[in-house]
């Protein structure tokens, strides 16, 4: 019953704020849907103890789905640590989130339509989280695709929200085609699609070849990748990253909650949550971290540069989730979820942060234009602050620090333990570390810090953000901090076995948990530089010498643009797939449609038949002495026929 | 009382003659006014339900009278209710209309018994004497009644062309008649039919001309393409109530006789005449369909459109088979229906400055009388023969029958003209619903709303129960084999 709520209250909300938000006025339908996943939320963390803790695994079966020759699929909730562990990210923040937009979104006149589609996507999410089959996994995986499409452009007047919502839209479908062929593939190959039925046929398939596009792969192998095509479109990786950072064009607490709490993790948990699969493939979880890796660096370098507060957080998720791949795929799926965990909560805060400081400066989201905001907004500042040391990770070596340090630094250890070739993934990681200290605090610095570039009046009327929203900053700033140290020990150490149980597989030759923890002293000190030093270099070209970053950029001219322009991964697209898309549809859209079809078709008979009416109404003169020829030359034609043989051969096609 | 009894299978027409005779002395020996007229009307209606009763009371099978001239089986039965209750709604119609006018006289109710006893006549005839006697007792009628409005030019004008025209078509009717009796020996069906059967009358090219002339004279009366070239004019020039007057009695009888004449007396050169009526079926169906797009004037399309239904109901009869001239029967009490509640729809476009033919002036009618625009709009798509309403298995029928008897491409090219047909119906239907609103109708008379809300419902809830039409309709073309 209690799981039962958790997934379905936040649609109940949904529906009742959908189609009644109307009548029941914005007001209610804001305490309706808060307070619907509020409950949920609540309920996700008794939940957690009960499933984390006290050892309880379920499954409840909800209805029989679809049944159609071989398939029967079932709806059920599947409630692992796994689900458990998601379930009080995703209401969590969720319900945080709502609470902030109460306050964030007070002059928006569609509300109920807002706060409607925040817990249809709640669900939408749950849905997935639980899912204990391929088919309800990718109704939750469409499901919250189509949320973050509506939320993306809920502002449908402003065409760049729309622009933004259609690439995202049609990005994930890249990702989506891929993962629908894998789930076919996974009922071709089993037979079933439920998760339990496939996880224990696996290790029979390891190893047995498949055809596919005509050449002989390894079942598992070809399997995994295409799932996890789908989970680099939803999870913004790179080449399908695009979508993310144009995705800010949504409001903010869309973007904290979709676009960096939940949504985009969901690759992630798909991953962690088919373990069982991707444990015999290790070709896929090579490619896994390679992506990952790739992933972590790339969207760190583009931060360094971005001007927009919303699009440096926007890469800095993307780099994020890059580690977590990573950590999928050397096998470390606890790590990855632990640093989805905390991610979550700073992440939230991070992005709730800017969102309060934007509200601020009334809809300013250019940091050039910022500054000096700290005596203005103090607690803002505060909770940012928090924030910033949790993602950057800061803390002591090998004993406490902020949430981020503790499940970073895992990720990172793990990396070195991996032994990936020539290191590659340690090394691009800390890297990666480095320059998001550098890029966090330079938003903290250009933001909270030094003189204001605001103009004056913007600057004079920057006021702290009303407690609504100050409420869930200070809850997220929370769990910022202390959801790393509390929840080590359950989620990477030592009680990892009771905690996860069977939720997490691990295969025979999987060691990394004991690897981790084998490496030289030096390894765990690692980030550690990378973090003060991208700290202490930010502090000296945004407060020491605030002329630097400018000189910089005009010495390494080239680099600065290629990084500014995103690695000109926009423009690569547009030139390689949306014009030559664009110029196809106008080709078959001009000539094949219109032209071809229309031209000969519809708009061709339609003409013959105007021709034909004006040439018959024309028959009609109105002379009676006409009207008598037509008589009599009918009479004759038919006489005719039957004198010359038969009207049979005139008519040969109609009769028998 | 003997006598009495023999001609009962008579008495229908009997009744409608005598009850002519009596209302026209009525009129001429009583004050003359429109409400006497009208009074004279409601008694002509009164007729015309004795007559249908008496028809009703006619026991089961088949009666001759006069040596086999008369024949009253279940085909004739049925045929006649029907002519007999569209002649009365089409008179129930007529007398807002004509008092309106100003034309509202008791000759009007006079001829129209007398046309419909000409109609009863030509249902019963199995001799080709009778024939033409019904034929031309209806035809006289109807031109007077066409020519009405004598003040009126248009009126004058149709009916003279109606008049100069059925002229043409009675002398090719009576020379195919001749001809046949030369061929065959007899004017009698039943003796035809035995002439028909003989082996090789086939190849009887005498017999075939006559057999040519005859039908060309009966296809002008159903206006068949390319005999009728009267029709739009007519409708348009004739006053609205005659107008629906032409539209649906003698249509029934005209196509009785035809069933009848092509069926009872000429089934032994059956491929013969069925080529006749498969070109003129054709021909009908596509010129109703492509003339009427052309029209701006309602009357003038409803012309077109009866042309178009006329070549629907011949697929019936190109079948030649029980199925085929039951969904015939099928096919004319539902476009009855759909023709009459389209004239009640014509007869309210009435404005204070008079009547409105303009199918432009339908305009945003459903901002201003939606119950009006929701019955023609009904009326339209039936006509149009869009599913569930009536007017789609009325062509389902006739075209079911064509292609049982293996005719698919007659009944593909019916399919083909009822889609361009569909254009015109449902172009009306968009006026109505989408486009500006006009100056509004006056009020709608009861008696065109009753007539439009009965076929209005009929049309919609015939799918609910067809079953008892379908019956009759079956007993009725049983008996014509």
């Amino acid at each position: 019953m209690i799981y039962h709520a958790i997934v379905f209250l936040p649609i109940l909300g949904a529906l009742i704020a959908g189609f009644l938000g109307r009548v029941i006025g914005a007001r209610a339908s804001e305490i309706i849907t808060t307070l619907f996943v509020g409950i949920a939320a609540v309920l996700s963390w008794v939940a957690f103890v009960q499933v984390g803790f006290n050892g309880e695994t379920t499954r409840i079966p909800v209805l029989r789905w679809v049944t159609s020759g071989e398939l029967d699929v079932s709806w059920a909730l599947r409630i692992d640590t796994l689900t458990a562990v998601m379930l009080v990210v995703v209401n969590s923040v969720s319900f945080l989130v709502h609470l902030y937009s109460i306050g964030y979104m007070h002059e928006d006149d569609s509300r109920p339509r807002f706060f409607a589609y925040l817990s249809m996507f709640t669900f939408a999410m749950l849905a997935l989280v639980t899912s204990d089959n391929f088919l309800q996994l990718f109704f939750g995986w469409e499901g919250v695709g189509l949320a973050s499409y509506l939320l993306i452009g809920f502002w449908y007047l402003k065409p760049e929200a729309n622009a933004a919502a259609i690439k995202a839209f049609v990005v994930n479908r890249v990702g989506d085609f891929g993962f629908a062929l894998g789930i076919l593939g996974v009922f071709a190959v089993f037979g079933s699609i439920g998760f339990d039925a496939v996880f224990r046929a696996a290790p029979g398939v390891a190893g047995k070849p498949m055809e596919f596009l005509g050449q002989q792969w390894d079942t598992l192998t070809v399997l995994c990748l295409l799932l996890f095509l789908g989970a680099m479109g939803k999870s913004a990786q790179f080449l399908l990253h695009t979508w993310l950072p144009d995705a800010m064009e949504g409001p903010t607490p869309v973007s904290a909650l979709i676009h960096a709490a939940t949504m985009v993790t969901a690759g992630v948990f798909m991953v962690a949550r088919l373990s069982p699969l991707f444990e015999w493939a290790p070709i896929a979880l090579e490619v896994v971290t390679l992506v990952g890796a790739v992933t972590a660096f790339f969207a760190a370098t583009v931060g360094l540069v971005q001007n927009d507060i919303k699009r440096v957080v926007a890469y800095s998720t993307c780099s994020q989730l890059g580690y977590m791949f990573v950590a999928c795929g050397i096998g470390a799926y606890s790590a990855a979820i632990f640093h989805l965990f905390t991610h979550a909560f700073f992440k939230a805060l991070l992005f709730l942060g800017a969102g309060s400081v934007i509200h601020a400066m009334h809809h300013e989201q250019d940091m050039r234009k910022m500054g000096g905001l700290a005596s203005k907004v103090r607690i803002t500042w505060i909770v940012m602050l928090i924030g910033t040391l949790s993602l950057t990770g800061v803390g002591i070596p090998h004993l406490i620090g902020f949430a981020g340090f503790h499940s970073k630094d895992a990720i990172i250890e793990a990396a070195f333990a991996a032994h990936t070739p020539g290191n590659y993934a340690f090394w691009l990681l800390v890297v990666a570390a480095f320059m998001t200290a550098f890029y966090s605090w330079r938003l903290m610095f250009m933001t909270f810090h030094g003189t204001t570039r605001a103009d004056q009046e913007t600057y004079a009327h920057a006021h702290e953000s009303p407690w609504v929203m100050l409420v869930p900053l200070l809850l997220l700033a929370l769990g910022a901090v202390a959801a790393g140290f509390a929840f080590k020990t359950v989620f990477i150490g030592d009680g990892y076995k009771e905690f996860w149980r069977a939720s997490l597989f691990e295969g025979a030759g999987n060691h990394i948990r004991h690897a981790m923890h084998e490496i030289p002293g030096w390894v765990g000190w690692a980030p550690f530089v990378a973090m003060a030093a991208g700290f202490g270099l930010s502090y000296l070209y945004y407060i020491v010498a605030p002329w630097l970053p400018a000189l910089t950029a005009r010495i390494f001219r080239p680099l600065y643009l290629f990084l500014l322009n995103k690695w000109y991964f926009d423009e690569l697209y547009d030139w390689l797939f949306v014009r030559p898309a664009f110029w196809l549809g106008r080709l078959f859209w001009k000539k094949g449609d219109g032209a071809i079809i229309d031209g000969l078709g519809p708009d061709n008979v339609a003409a013959r038949v105007l021709w034909t009416t004006g040439r018959v109404v024309k028959l009609q003169t109105g002379y009676v002495y006409h009207y008598a020829f037509a008589m009599l030359v009918g009479v004759a034609i038919i006489v005719t026929a039957f004198m010359f043989h038969d009207i049979r051969a005139l008519f040969s096609g109609v009769m028998r | 009382m003997d006598q009495l009894q023999a001609y009962w299978p008579l008495y229908p027409e009997l009744a409608l003659v005598i009850g002519a005779m009596a209302l026209l002395m009525l009129g001429v020996f009583r004050p003359e006014g429109e409400r006497e007229a009208e009074v004279i009307g409601w008694l002509a209606i009164g007729v015309l339900g004795l007559a249908a009763w008496f028809v009703l009371q006619q026991p089961a099978g088949t009666q001759q009278l006069f040596g086999g001239a008369f024949v009253v089986d279940a085909f004739a039965r049925f045929m006649k209710v029907l002519t007999f209750a569209a002649a009365a709604v089409a008179l129930l119609l007529s007398f807002d209309y004509l008092r309106q006018a100003k034309a509202l006289k008791f000759e009007y109710p006079v001829l129209a018994l007398l046309a419909t006893a000409g109609m009863g006549m030509m249902i019963s005839a199995n001799d080709l004497i009778a024939l033409y006697v019904g034929l031309e007792l209806q035809s006289l009628a109807l031109y007077v009644m066409a020519a009405m409005r004598r003040d009126d030019v248009r009126s004058s004008e149709a009916g003279l062309k109606y008049f100069v025209l059925g002229a043409l078509s009675s002398g090719m009717l009576l020379y195919g008649a001749s001809l046949i009796y030369g061929f065959t020996g007899s004017t009698s069906f039943t003796s035809i039919a035995a002439a028909a059967a003989q082996p090789g009358a086939g190849q009887n090219i005498g017999l075939i001309v006559g057999l040519v002339f005859l039908l060309v004279g009966i296809a002008f009366k159903v206006s068949a393409v390319p005999f009728h070239m009267w029709t739009p004019d007519v409708y348009e020039g004739a006053p609205t109530p005659v107008t629906a007057f032409f539209a649906s009695a003698p249509k029934v009888a005209a196509m009785a006789l035809f069933m009848r004449v092509a069926l009872a007396s000429f089934a032994g050169i059956k491929p013969q005449w069925q080529q006749v009526v498969t070109a003129l079926a054709i021909a009908s169906m596509a010129l109703g369909a492509f003339a009427a797009i052309g029209q701006s004037n309602i009357k003038r399309l409803l012309a077109y459109s009866a042309i178009g239904n006329i070549g629907y109901a011949l697929i019936g009869l190109a079948a030649g088979s029980p199925e085929g001239v039951r969904g015939v029967i099928i096919y004319l009490v539902i476009y009855i229906a759909m023709t009459l509640g389209a004239f009640a729809c014509v007869l309210a476009m009435r404005r204070s400055d008079g009547m409105v033919e303009e199918i432009d002036s339908l305009s945003g009618l459903a901002q201003n009388n939606l119950g009006m625009a929701t019955v023609l709009a009904i009326l339209l798509f039936s006509l149009a023969g869009i599913p569930p309403l009536a007017g789609f298995f009325a062509k389902f029928y006739v075209f079911a029958a064509a292609v049982k008897e293996g005719m698919w491409a007659l009944a593909i090219i019916g399919v083909l003209a009822s889609v361009v047909g569909a254009y015109y119906y449902v172009r009306i239907v968009k006026i109505m619903f989408f486009d500006e609103p006009r100056e509004r109708f006056a009020s709608i008379q009861p008696k065109a709303g009753l007539v439009m809300g009965v076929m209005g419902l009929y049309i919609l809830l015939y799918v609910v129960w067809p079953a008892p039409l379908v019956e009759a309709a079956g007993t009725a073309a049983k008996s014509l084999f």
